[in-house]
């Protein structure tokens, strides 16, 4: 390897021509809480009228999610922190551009039999 | 009739829920992940700031690092209507409990642990034990040998009666699911003792 292929491919970033936050103008926060790593998100189809038109990363994640995906998928398909694709999701909710389904509500104090049997089942079939 | 289904194949999203794969490092996690996994397991990477929490530092000084903490993950579908996901914390990293919502909304864990190295597992059980988050221990072969029974194991690790202990191979997809049905067959039972 040269010297210079060394010093390219030892940066893990290498190849990503944005700065991640540069992505959120600079934010590090969502401005709300919606977005776990298993929270499902789906693009809006026909997008709303008078939705502001999306920036390319929006229509990057527009794209994979025109069938539901979970956040963390989304994240690793598009090699971003689950941060930042947080807050483009936000900022994509807030449009009207997606929908989000929450995660299954697991509490610890009461489970959920009725889950807990068909995650059994399905394993079975594995 | 081809137009006909497409009212009814409107994408509902699915319920999804999760189970964390733990233990010390190069125990065979992403391996694990990769075994039961209907996908490549996938990798999401989050870059974290850590303050005063350098316990390599010699110095004594405090400072903050600047560190990233990854996450493999793999998809098990259950049925349309759920998705259960693995997350496997790969590598030799000391801050994946810091992961924010890693350990929220999680069924449950597998902690595996390397019968040549079970100490390199202790922080996981710790970390499980505190949250009260319940867990099975896997204990992971290499080359699918165990030199020791699960009660050997469990003596070791000092753990209570009530957290099952499996031998298994991780890169077996039937030992996999075997581990995961009995987490799932634990929580059943607790489940049902509680109502």
């Amino acid at each position: 390897m040269s010297a210079l292929a060394r010093e390219v491919g030892s940066d893990d970033t290498a190849g990503r021509l944005v700065r991640p936050f540069t992505l959120t103008g600079g934010r590090t926060r969502p401005s709300r809480t919606d977005f776990t790593l298993i929270t499902t998100v789906t693009a809006v189809d026909p997008p709303p009228e008078r939705a502001p038109r999306p920036q390319p990363e929006q229509t990057r994640i527009l794209r994979r999610c025109a069938r539901p995906i979970a956040v963390a998928e989304l994240a690793a398909h598009l090699d971003l922190p689950v941060s930042v694709v947080a807050i483009m999701l936000c900022d994509l909710l807030e449009a009207g551009l997606i929908t989000v389904h929450p995660p299954h509500p697991v509490t610890p104090r009461t489970p959920d039999l009725d889950l807990l049997q068909k995650v059994r089942d399905g394993l079975g079939r594995l | 009739m081809a137009g006909s289904d497409t009212t009814v194949e409107t994408i509902a999203p699915p319920d999804t829920v999760k189970i964390l794969i733990a233990g010390g490092f190069g125990v065979g996690k992403t391996t694990m992940v990769g075994s039961v996994s209907e996908i490549a397991p996938l990798r999401t990477e989050e870059p974290l700031t850590v303050a005063g929490l350098g316990i390599d530092d010699l110095n004594g000084i405090e400072q903050k690092q600047a560190t990233t903490v990854a996450l493999d993950f793999g998809r098990i579908t259950i049925s349309r209507e759920l998705v259960l996901y693995l997350f496997g914390t790969p590598g030799q990293q000391r801050f994946w409990f810091m992961w924010n919502d890693l350990a929220i909304g999680a069924l449950g864990a597998v902690v595996l642990v390397d019968v040549r190295r079970p100490d390199s597992s202790f922080a996981a059980i710790d970390f499980f034990e505190r949250r009260g988050i319940p867990f099975v221990v896997g204990v992971n072969g290499f080359y699918g040998e165990h030199p020791y029974p699960a009660e050997d194991i469990r003596d070791a690790l000092a753990l209570p009666a009530d957290v099952r202990v499996l031998l298994c191979d991780a890169r077996d997809r039937e030992s996999c699911r075997d581990v995961l049905i009995a987490l799932i067959d634990q929580l059943i039972a607790d489940a049902r003792r509680a109502s």
